[in-house]
């Protein structure tokens, strides 16, 4: 009984921080980048939309990830415009891309309210599928899970054993050092913003055709915000934000099984703790040194240009 | 001729209200160590970073070998083999030395290749006595190793054309001398660099010839054996005489200021007041000349509280706490900040509120009732100020970012003087004004010198110091050298001083 409850409840962990994972580790690529993206919940939003809508027209659930994808990522390509060739403020732009984000969801999601569309549904991993428990928990999921096994160690691969990720590093931390050694920090921004829109796209694809197959308003409830605030609690390595989305979404699902196992822990104050964790983490990384141990972008949000140095 | 490897061509480049370079021409030859001299703000920096391709220059050309360059960005000026050392290193924090060395380098596809690297960064390192351990991350290292670093950058991308701009602000004299050993070692293998200073002592040191700068102009070129530090210091500061105010004689009553001991570091850590003992009396100023970066600042600094200092600073006889300036307020001292627009004043606020932005410690009643912050009570004595102080300005709600450097000088003036203050500590007072606007300030510290206000002036312009102060103090390296007095038959002696050669005692 006891062990059930534990599988039922790390395997729903896992369900739950997926969303979380990509929506963080696309917010991670962007700001080890040097733009700050606060829009995710916006294009988590309209990726859980188009994910949708593509499904419930086509029937073809490949087609739906990509679209969500793309259409995450042409949002996050009007932040990068606005954030490195217009030099706007980042807060003002990626604030702005939440409302446009759950506006425009909204607006035309509204005929797909209450529609079934396909969804993606488990299948078993062979061999691995058959280990007792753990197969269970971490084997028998959906594709997008096993998405996010394999991306991770492979965002950590990129952005530290290879050239591209080394300059990305670079273009985020110091980027007029980056510029003096011929790495083209726009283009950068663009890309790795525009990158990053699109796992915030894959998140949002996530909702709709996985984790509750189906399209209501503004479903993402906030799942944006704690990606965010996962990005830091993760110090920017990829690694880690792996195993904090698995932590915060497995407090998210604790709230239900505290309620149904009636521990008087109230529900927002569960909700309260990724932020409460951060800001632990925050307590002990945000010195000047630590900040440069871990590589932290110290140009987060800084407009680069050559001239505007001095 | 063969062996000039570089040549700037009438160079002009101006900032929204600043002429930084003026039709500047310099030359660079080959296995030479040219040292570009100036004060802060002459133009050097700008000129280098032209030549590296940061700024665009708005008229004039560069040749590199005989030919014609365009240097579009840093990246651009590497590859025609100029690489630059900035003040600011562009070094990746959190990378490893040879991972900060292979950033950006072609030939490698997918993985840096970091291990290559390493092996070479020995050899150099070894070669040119640099001694940085290849793996050890930027952030572990001082800012001397880091420096180490980026020269080992330029040897590694084999640069024929070094620019160093200050390399020496941030080391210690051992590490200086160090420095010093490995450009001369860099000239031997071919490379030729540009060293730009406002050190003296160093410049002769190391380079073969000496370009001093001014305003934004080349003022001299000339090699190293027909010159001293005399001459140089001379050529440096200059003596173009503005204008000429007579001034009563002072009558010197009792000391209202008095250092003792006084040690602070400046913002790189390195101790840039060293030990200075000074005493400032009602009704007297005295001038503090010095060449920029002698500790100047710091030492204003610390006296007013915003540095952390050990030693001992009073006022009338009472000791201020350090990092307090609010005492210092309450003391009566008042503080003219080189960087106004900074520092003095909120540019964003409107003059009125600009002109009461310190009131409130000087008038406990202002402080205490919130009900007697209402714009209408502020604007009445704000108008008289505006009229008194000639503030030129449509309206009294104009927000100071809009008006020029000389009535922003004024609001700050208004401001500090309209507290009847015992003490000025006023830095560059007239820095960036025009002639006009200069005299209004003279005359305004005169007049409160008159009235038994004591005047602590740091000024870079030995024409500004000898035209206010009753008694010049000269610092170098961060310690009064020596003292003399404000006129023209002392001016050798204080160039010297300058320059870092103590007085001779008669």
């Amino acid at each position: 009984m006891t062990q059930n409850i534990m599988t039922t409840t790390i395997s729903s962990a896992i369900r739950a921080g997926t969303p979380l994972l990509f929506a963080s580790i696309g917010e991670l690529l962007a700001e080890r980048s040097g733009v700050l993206n606060l829009g995710v919940e916006g294009m988590m939003l309209i990726g859980a939309f188009t994910g949708f809508a593509v499904s419930y027209n086509t029937g073809n659930l490949l087609l739906a990830v990509v679209a969500a994808m793309a259409a995450a990522a042409v949002l996050a390509a009007l932040h990068a415009f606005m954030s490195v060739t217009l030099r706007a403020n980042q807060v003002v732009s990626g604030l702005a891309l939440v409302f446009l984000g759950s506006g425009l969801s909204g607006f035309w999601g509204q005929r797909y309210v209450g529609m079934q569309a396909q969804a993606l549904s488990n299948f078993s991993i062979p061999f691995l599928g058959k280990i007792p428990i753990v197969g269970e928990v971490l084997f028998n999921r959906d594709p997008l899970v096993y998405v996010g096994y394999i991306i991770v160690p492979l965002v950590w691969w990129f952005l530290y054993k290879t050239k591209a990720g080394m300059n990305l590093r670079a273009v985020g931390e110091a980027p007029s050092a980056a510029d003096a050694r011929g790495i083209n920090v726009s283009l950068t921004r663009y890309v790795y913003t525009i990158v990053g829109g699109a796992f915030a796209g894959l998140g949002g694809a996530y909702l709709s055709l996985a984790y509750t197959p189906m399209w209501v308003e503004n479903m993402s409830a906030g799942r944006g915000w704690i990606a965010i605030v996962l990005v830091i609690f993760a110090i920017w390595d990829p690694l880690i934000a792996m195993a904090g989305a698995y932590l915060f979404g497995g407090i998210s699902v604790l709230q239900f099984g505290l309620q149904v196992a009636q521990i008087p822990i109230p529900a927002n104050i569960m909700k309260m703790f990724p932020y409460l964790f951060t800001i632990i983490v925050m307590l002990f990384t945000s010195g000047e040194k630590m900040k440069k141990r871990f590589g932290a972008p110290s140009a987060l949000g800084v407009p680069y240009s050559r001239e505007g140095k001095m | 001729m063969s062996d000039i490897v570089l040549k700037l061509s009438g160079i002009v480049k101006s900032f929204p209200g600043v002429l930084a370079n003026d039709h500047v021409n310099f030359t660079l030859k080959k296995g030479e160590v040219h040292a570009l001299l100036g004060e802060n703000g002459a133009g050097k920096t700008t000129l280098m970073n032209i030549t590296f391709g940061i700024y665009r220059q708005d008229e004039g050309e560069i040749y590199i070998n005989g030919e014609r360059a365009e240097i579009t960005s840093p990246h651009r000026a590497m590859e025609y083999g100029i690489g630059m050392i900035q003040q600011h290193f562009s070094l990746v924090p959190s990378f490893s030395v040879a991972e900060n060395i292979a950033l950006g380098l072609k030939g490698s596809k997918i993985s840096p290749k970091v291990d290559l690297v390493r092996k070479k960064v020995k050899d150099l390192a070894e070669r040119f006595g640099l001694n940085v351990n290849p793996d050890s991350r930027i952030w572990q290292l001082s800012a001397g190793e880091q420096q180490r670093v980026e020269i080992l950058k330029l040897l590694y991308m084999n640069a024929q054309i070094m620019i160093l701009d200050e390399p020496t602000a941030i080391l210690t004299p051992q590490e200086a001398t160090n420095l010093f050993k490995t450009i001369k070692e860099m000239v031997k293998y071919g490379a030729s660099v540009i060293f730009i200073s406002h050190k003296l002592k160093e410049v002769l040191e190391v380079s073969d010839r000496i370009t001093v700068m001014r305003h934004g102009k080349v003022i001299d070129t000339l090699k190293k054996d027909e010159v001293s530090e005399r001459i140089l210091a001379k050529k440096m500061v200059g003596r173009d005489v503005v204008l000429k105010i007579l001034k009563k004689p002072s009558a010197p009553k009792k000391v209202e200021l008095e250092v003792k001991d006084l040690w602070s570091r400046g913002d790189k850590g390195i101790y840039a007041v060293r030990g200075v003992s000074l005493e400032v009396k009602s009704g007297e100023i005295l001038g503090i000349a010095g060449v920029a970066g002698n500790g100047q600042r710091e030492l204003a600094e610390s006296i007013y509280g915003l540095r952390k200092y050990t030693g001992e600073v009073k006022i009338e006889g009472e000791t201020m706490r350090p990092l307090s300036v609010v005492s210092r307020m309450k003391s009566g001292v008042a503080y003219i900040p080189q960087d106004r627009k900074e520092v003095a004043l909120c540019g964003g606020l409107p003059i009125y509120y600009n002109l009461f932005l310190k009131k409130p410690f000087r008038v406990p009643e202002f402080y205490l009732n919130p009900y007697l912050f209402n714009s209408s009570r502020l604007k009445r004595p704000s108008e008289q100020l505006v009229n008194e102080y000639l503030i030129s300005t449509s309206s009294l709600n104009l927000e100071v970012k809009y008006l020029s450097g000389g009535n922003m000088q004024k609001v700050v003036l208004a401001r500090e003087l309209s507290l009847n203050p015992k003490l000025i500590i006023a830095v560059h007072p007239t820095r960036g004004l025009d002639v006009g606007a200069i005299e209004f300030v003279y005359k305004i510290l005169l007049k409160a010198r008159d009235n038994g206000t004591a005047i602590l002036l740091v000024a870079g312009d030995l024409e500004e110091i000898f035209t206010l102060s009753d008694r010049v103090a000269v610092l170098y390296e961060g310690e009064i050298i020596g003292y003399s007095k404000p006129d023209e038959s002392h001016l050798e002696e204080i160039g010297l001083m300058m320059a870092g050669v103590r007085k001779v005692k008669k």
